[in-house]
């Protein structure tokens, strides 16, 4: 099963790993502020994802790791 | 098992780039070039000056910084030093290596020097706050063309993959972007050639990537990416426009 990883703190909430994820599954985290003062991106559905790693190919900082 | 992380020729530091800068993509794509051909220890990257300034703590590579514009001529220096033992590319925007570094750029290029070039075009000036560069497009609204860039006076954007491919010199040119995960994989593949070329002795390649600004364009990186498709790549069409050694192979 397909698992993500956030490092949170590096997130700058640009949202490019959202509209890459082929699920809709990733969402910024509206209720959450990180240390740089962003929404952190963070995951919906874990079960539903399949680790095909858009998400973390389109981050600019690599915030996201996939296991799989 | 990990199928994805950030890749090790890239050091644990926050990168200072704005949210959805895709400088941070190509930083990424670079280190993990370095790392699949195995070249780390012998790698030396020049960092420009420009956004990307900063580059030499975000690499765990050797870094220089260069004067600016001058990114070519130091990489030849190091090159031509210990051209067996050493990797050397540069990593340059538009308004260093198209601008102020346009004859060092030229020059590399026309001697065939065994160097690779990573080029970011965004079309503008980032990090003085969004002034007209070389590349901006016809009609684009900057900090100093605020009616939109009036080509009766301020001329034409440079098209830098089709200009060098005129030389004899160059090895390999290829225009790629980074606007979404196909483009993403595609550029990755060129960089690495990029790279391989250098380690096989083959001369110079100069890889340009299409990127955005999302601060500077005053957009969202989402509307940022999608006016790459739009508006620069109508005018900066992709593509390979040199490749010596595929022609010579034929």
């Amino acid at each position: 099963m397909a698992k993500l990883k956030f490092k949170t703190d590096f997130c700058k909430g640009c949202g490019l790993c959202v509209d890459a994820c082929p699920k809709k599954l990733l969402k910024l985290a509206t209720d959450k502020i990180n240390k740089k003062g962003h929404h952190p991106a963070e995951i919906t559905d874990q079960d539903s994802c399949t680790g095909c790693t858009s998400c973390a190919i389109m981050c600019p900082d690599c915030v996201i790791t996939v296991e799989r | 098992m990990v199928v994805f992380e950030k890749p090790h020729a890239l050091t644990d530091v926050p990168l200072h780039y704005c949210p959805g800068c895709t400088h941070g993509i190509v930083h990424r794509l670079v280190a993990e070039a370095i790392d699949e051909l195995g070249i780390e220890g012998q790698t030396i990257g020049i960092a420009p000056v420009g956004c990307s300034v900063m580059a030499y703590d975000y690499f765990n590579c050797d870094m220089i910084e260069a004067a600016h514009g001058r990114a070519p001529a130091v990489a030849t220096g190091v090159k031509r030093a210990d051209p067996d033992n050493h990797i050397v590319f540069t990593y340059q925007g538009d308004g260093d290596l198209a601008s102020i570094g346009m004859a060092e750029t030229v020059h590399a290029a026309a001697r065939n020097e065994n160097i690779t070039v990573i080029f970011i075009n965004n079309a503008i000036y980032g990090m003085t706050g969004g002034q007209m560069a070389p590349t901006s497009l016809p009609g684009q609204v900057t900090q100093t063309s605020p009616y939109g860039r009036d080509t009766s006076h301020c001329g034409y954007p440079i098209r830098v993959c089709e200009m060098l491919a005129t030389l004899e010199g160059p090895e390999y040119l290829e225009r790629v972007t980074v606007n979404n995960v196909a483009n993403v994989r595609k550029a990755k593949k060129a960089i690495k050639k990029a790279f391989q070329n250098q380690i096989d002795k083959k001369g110079f390649s100069l890889i340009e990537v299409v990127s955005s600004c999302p601060t500077n364009w005053g957009m969202t990186p989402q509307d940022a990416l999608k006016w790459i498709d739009d508006n620069m790549l109508p005018y900066y069409p992709l593509g390979v426009y040199k490749d010596r050694s595929a022609k010579e192979e034929k």
